[in-house]
């Protein structure tokens, strides 16, 4: 079998991963393994490789010379994020929110973070949280066909909103 | 306490814990990062190295005392140790100066600076526990926290170099013995049932049913959109009954081939008291062995700390310590014959390694 990367040596190495009941098998020569970072004694992600992959054909092709999206704090570039399949900085994730959004979308079937926020972030993140886990609530209630207590809650949301609404009108004012 | 000393004990999570038989011990994973700087693949030397300093004050200040490597002064040997023993990645292992890492002397805690992600905490718990490890894991978050201002987006939560680890960036994980399953050949099936969940299943040494010493660490793959304790609930819960799964094995085993089961325990025992050379795959292969003779009640005369401490200290980097000079792999099977033929003697009159 020829390796599915450089097409032309022997692949020796073949990896089967299974995420989500996906399975996803990848046979590679030694080289393009290693060239890929693929160090045999540790687990890998095959969403490494297979952005990794998916880049080295890319830069190889006349396309890469067209216009590249970078990021506009560290520089990234988008080929050399799907190159590395690891992005620059914070700041990366605005750059690069198009494939982003789609890629954290297909790895953990959400866009929206619900755990623990740092003590530091101001009160847009707590009340977004309080919104997310407010709409889940509604989401329940229907489905127990509880309305009065869906309306409740959707009143609650709509408090919470005026109420960051009238902060940051009050900022702006104070600006 | 230096390396020396840490060679020749085992660190406090491979005590007792909760569900000893099948499970050895609970991992729970932060990974974060510095607002203002870039991520350590793609950030100066400059950057990482006043990113060490900080962590450096900061857990200089904490009111408990750490153990600290750097990796640009520390010897290839030593890291290889650490890697060992499971407080730092084979990537940290590789990287140099401004990376390193920060350890409780029980090594339950240890937090790697300049890995893939500025911080990744790593809290440790014997058997199945990741509540606990996860309060500890917390804890040290927060005081990070209130010294550094982390990237995060109300939205995505967790800022990290991968977006696979964006939301909690918690990785939650459990490492499991599971023998039963794998004689009775229906790890596939599981492996394969798990993955439909969003859970991961990996061998410790080696790939699926090929994993050496049967041992395999299930984990979270989904970061985004669950709050950590559902993501720790979940997991326990997928734990429990991949216990109860093992433990069912290990029944039909023992009502089909029980004489079949205590001979394999027996010749295991008997290769490691008096095999003169012995490579580490073989060695895993035995002490699982004998670990499930263990929990059947086979044999008495070990203690599980023993076995698992084992399991640590015959690996190549190990030896090398303990004997006090680099090894070739051939010489690496000889120590290593040696020092389990020592343990299975004295086994009986003291369950250390001293």
């Amino acid at each position: 079998m020829k390796c599915e990367s450089c097409h032309e040596l022997e692949a020796t190495i073949h990896l089967t991963q299974v995420i989500d009941g996906v399975v996803k098998k990848l046979n590679l020569c030694q080289d393009c393994a290693q060239e890929n970072g693929i160090d045999l004694n540790s687990p890998i992600s095959i969403t490494d490789v297979l952005l990794g992959l998916g880049a080295q054909v890319q830069s190889t092709s006349p396309s890469s010379t067209e216009f590249d999206l970078s990021c506009s704090r560290c520089q990234m570039t988008r080929t050399e994020f799907k190159k590395r399949a690891r992005l620059g900085c914070p700041e990366c994730y605005n750059a690069f929110m198009g494939e982003l959004s789609a890629l954290t979308k297909a790895m953990h079937h959400s866009g929206q973070h619900v755990g623990k926020i740092p003590a530091r972030q101001g009160n847009e993140a707590r009340i977004t949280a309080q919104v997310v886990s407010l709409q889940k609530e509604i989401e329940n209630a229907i489905a127990r066909e509880q309305y009065e207590m869906a309306a409740n809650l959707r009143d609650k949301i709509k408090a919470l909103r005026e109420s960051v609404q009238a902060v940051e009108n009050g900022e702006n004012h104070d600006a | 306490m230096t390396l020396d000393d840490m060679v020749r004990r085992h660190g406090s999570w491979l005590e007792a814990g909760i569900n000893e038989g099948p499970v050895i011990s609970s991992r729970i994973r932060l990974a974060r990062n510095i607002e203002q700087y870039s991520f350590p693949g793609w950030a100066s030397e400059e950057e990482k190295r006043m990113i060490w300093k900080c962590a450096s004050e900061i857990f200089q200040s904490m009111d408990s005392p750490y153990i600290s490597w750097g990796m640009g002064e520390t010897p290839a040997l030593d890291k290889e140790i650490l890697f060992e023993r499971h407080l730092i990645s084979q990537d940290l292992a590789l990287k140099e100066e401004g990376c390193g890492v920060f350890v409780s002397p029980d090594e339950r805690l240890s937090t790697m600076v300049n890995e893939e992600d500025h911080i990744r905490i790593q809290s440790l718990q014997p058997g199945l526990n990741l509540t606990a490890a996860w309060h500890v894991a917390d804890a040290v978050d927060d005081k990070l926290e209130s010294e550094l201002t982390y990237a995060f987006s109300p939205k995505l939560g967790y800022l990290t170099a991968c977006p696979s680890n964006v939301g909690t960036g918690m990785r939650a994980s459990v490492m499991l013995h599971l023998p039963g399953l794998v004689l009775m050949e229906e790890m596939d099936p599981v492996i394969n049932g798990i993955s439909k969940i969003g859970l991961a299943v990996r061998g410790m040494w080696g790939e699926g049913t090929e994993a050496a010493g049967n041992m395999f660490q299930v984990s979270n793959q989904i970061t985004l959109g669950r709050r950590e304790d559902e993501i720790i609930a979940h997991l326990e819960q997928i734990v429990l009954e991949l216990i109860e799964h093992e433990n069912n094995a290990r029944i039909r085993l023992m009502n089909d081939r029980a004489l079949v089961v205590e001979d394999h325990v027996a010749r295991a025992f008997g290769t490691l008291s008096h095999a003169r050379m012995i490579t580490s795959g073989e060695a895993l292969n035995l002490l699982s062995t004998l670990r499930l003779g263990l929990d059947l009640d086979m044999i008495d005369q070990f203690s599980r700390r023993v076995i698992d401490m084992l399991f640590i200290a015959i690996q190549p980097a190990h030896l090398q310590k303990l004997e006090n000079k680099e090894l070739e792999p051939e010489e690496r099977d000889v120590v290593r014959a040696e020092m389990l033929r020592d343990v299975m003697e004295n086994v009986t009159e003291d369950e250390t390694l001293e």
